[in-house]
């Protein structure tokens, strides 16, 4: 249970008793509420009370009689606005002139209730505006997890896009400083060592852009039919010589046309992905197997590779930003972090699944899921 | 005692970071030991027990060289131990190296900023090691 202070400025004790009684076991609970919202309700007979209340009792409703003794109600609306308090107002007037409304309402009064009322209509009232900060609160939360996980991912992404300019720098240094003596075959490895540093920023700020594309959601996407056995084979074509240098063979295990409505980028996106990982993380002599077809009037795609495997712990994180699995086996493997949950996000957009099995030294199937004409199982 | 007496333990995932920490401190005449994983480290520290140990921050998990420092501190409570970082980029992630709670645990002789010259870095080091000797 939890309560929400209600503030009357009214200087008709008995408008003021009325609305304390009417609201004293009022009850605003919905379905989707984590909790039931009581009311303690505070009263002033005058603004200038009204206002001293507001400063100290903290209202969440300000129920507000504009005709007052001292100050009129509008004064304690325009305070209100003026000190920025988070403070829903209610206007309560016995002669609702339209000029009084406009300008209530500019100030920021969010409703009205006619004097006099009845119980039933300050309780609905009430009950909206209850509503309506619930949802704020909700927004408010959800705009701050928002925030959180975008700080985290500049904070990791600055991270990793200093490690290579750092490790750059260092080499440079190194070579001015002729570390080595003054031949030059002496800073090979540092030179190579030094492209490839270059060579995985490269690929790092490819996959943002892949990322910011999905994720931005205002990238045009062009839905047609396409082919994706041809969209197999050219990603294969792009991924053989890393196949060849890996000495690893890919085979896609079926030839006929796999036709399906969607971006022709975005799934190449997703292919590319899932082999150059399963060539990635394969071991010398091993194979990709790639299969596409139906099943249960779903489309599936399947890549299965005979390398080094995940175990189930590495296996829960590989779907997360900028997470990669390090160990032995992929000490020498460089990666931006980005490829699956691009892969993921992409495939969200076609409220597809994706399933990933594997086991250490074994190797890893993962498939994924895309409806044709209804969900997938 | 000659630098060349003593081993300084070098960990960093960043295999070429790593490279060019461990050509500077054997410039400064030290002998270097290096692992590029906290578990590498925890593996060389059940044999070895070094001098003085530099350790990166996030290695297998963000709070890798924090958890590496905590589990040496038990073994060799003596050993100075530095903890290596990209300052702005480390903190609010999940460690804040600047709040006293932390540090306080964390039990680290030194935090020092990555990319450190190398006369600070020596002195840094010498200092460290003068004092663990009087």
């Amino acid at each position: 249970m939890s309560t929400l202070k209600i503030l009357v400025v009214d200087d008709e004790p008995g408008i003021r008793s009325g609305v304390s009684r009417i609201l004293r076991n009022f009850r605003v609970d919905y379905p989707f509420m984590d909790e039931a919202v009581e009311f303690e309700v505070m009263e002033a007979a005058t603004g200038e009370a009204g206002i001293e209340i507001i400063d100290t009792g903290e209202p969440d409703i300000l129920l507000l009689d504009n005709k007052l003794p001292g100050i009129q109600g509008i004064e304690v609306l325009e305070y209100i606005k003026k000190k920025q308090k988070n403070i829903i107002v209610v206007m309560i007037t016995s002669y609702a002139s339209l000029e009084l409304a406009v300008k209530a309402t500019s100030d920021g009064a969010y409703d009205f209730i006619p004097k006099p009322f009845t119980p039933q209509e300050l309780k609905s009232s009430v009950e909206n505006i209850t509503k309506r900060v619930f949802l704020k609160k909700m927004t408010n939360k959800l705009q701050d997890t928002g925030k959180q996980i975008r700080f985290t991912f500049l904070s990791v992404l600055s991270h990793e896009l200093k490690a290579p300019l750092n490790a750059i720098e260092g080499y440079l240094k190194m070579i001015r400083d002729r570390q080595n003596g003054t031949r030059l075959e002496d800073y090979d490895i540092m030179i190579d060592r030094s492209l490839d540093r270059i060579q995985g920023m490269r690929n790092l700020i490819l996959d943002l852009l892949d990322l910011t594309r999905v994720e931005s959601g205002k990238v045009k996407r062009n839905i047609a039919q396409v082919d994706l056995t041809t969209i197999a084979r050219t990603a294969m074509d792009t991924m053989r010589p890393y196949a060849i240098q890996r000495d690893v063979t890919m085979n896609l295990q079926n030839d006929g046309p796999v036709l399906y409505n969607c971006d022709a980028e975005e799934m190449e996106i997703i292919f590319n992905n899932l082999i150059s990982n399963a060539i990635k993380y394969n071991k010398e002599g091993g194979r990709v197997d790639f299969t596409l077809g139906r099943e249960n009037g779903c489309l599936f795609i399947r890549v299965v590779d005979t390398g080094i495997g995940m175990s189930q712990a590495e296996l829960e994180k590989i779907f997360d930003d900028f997470v990669r699995i390090k160990n032995e086996k992929t000490k020498n493997i460089s990666g931006s972090g980005l490829g699956l949950p691009i892969v993921r996000k992409m495939i969200d957009n076609y409220a597809g699944k994706i399933e990933v099995t594997s086991a250490p030294d074994q190797g890893s199937t993962f498939i994924v899921r895309l409806p044709i004409d209804k969900p997938c199982s | 005692m000659r630098p060349s007496d003593y081993t300084i333990l070098l960990v960093d995932d960043d295999q070429d970071y790593l490279f060019q920490l461990r050509v500077r401190v054997e410039g400064f005449g030290y002998r270097t030991l290096t692992a590029e994983s906290q578990k590498e480290a925890e593996e060389l520290l059940e044999k070895t027990r070094p001098d003085l140990a530099i350790l990166d921050l996030m290695m297998e998990n963000e709070d890798s060289g924090f958890i590496l420092c905590y589990k040496m501190k038990k073994r060799y409570p003596d050993v100075p131990i530095i903890i290596a970082t990209g300052v702005a980029a480390e903190t609010g992630i999940s460690f804040d190296i600047h709040d006293e709670n932390n540090r306080k645990w964390i039990k680290a002789d030194r935090f020092l900023e990555k990319g450190i010259r190398s006369e600070r870095l020596k002195e840094e080091i010498d200092n460290l090691l003068l004092k663990n000797n009087r």
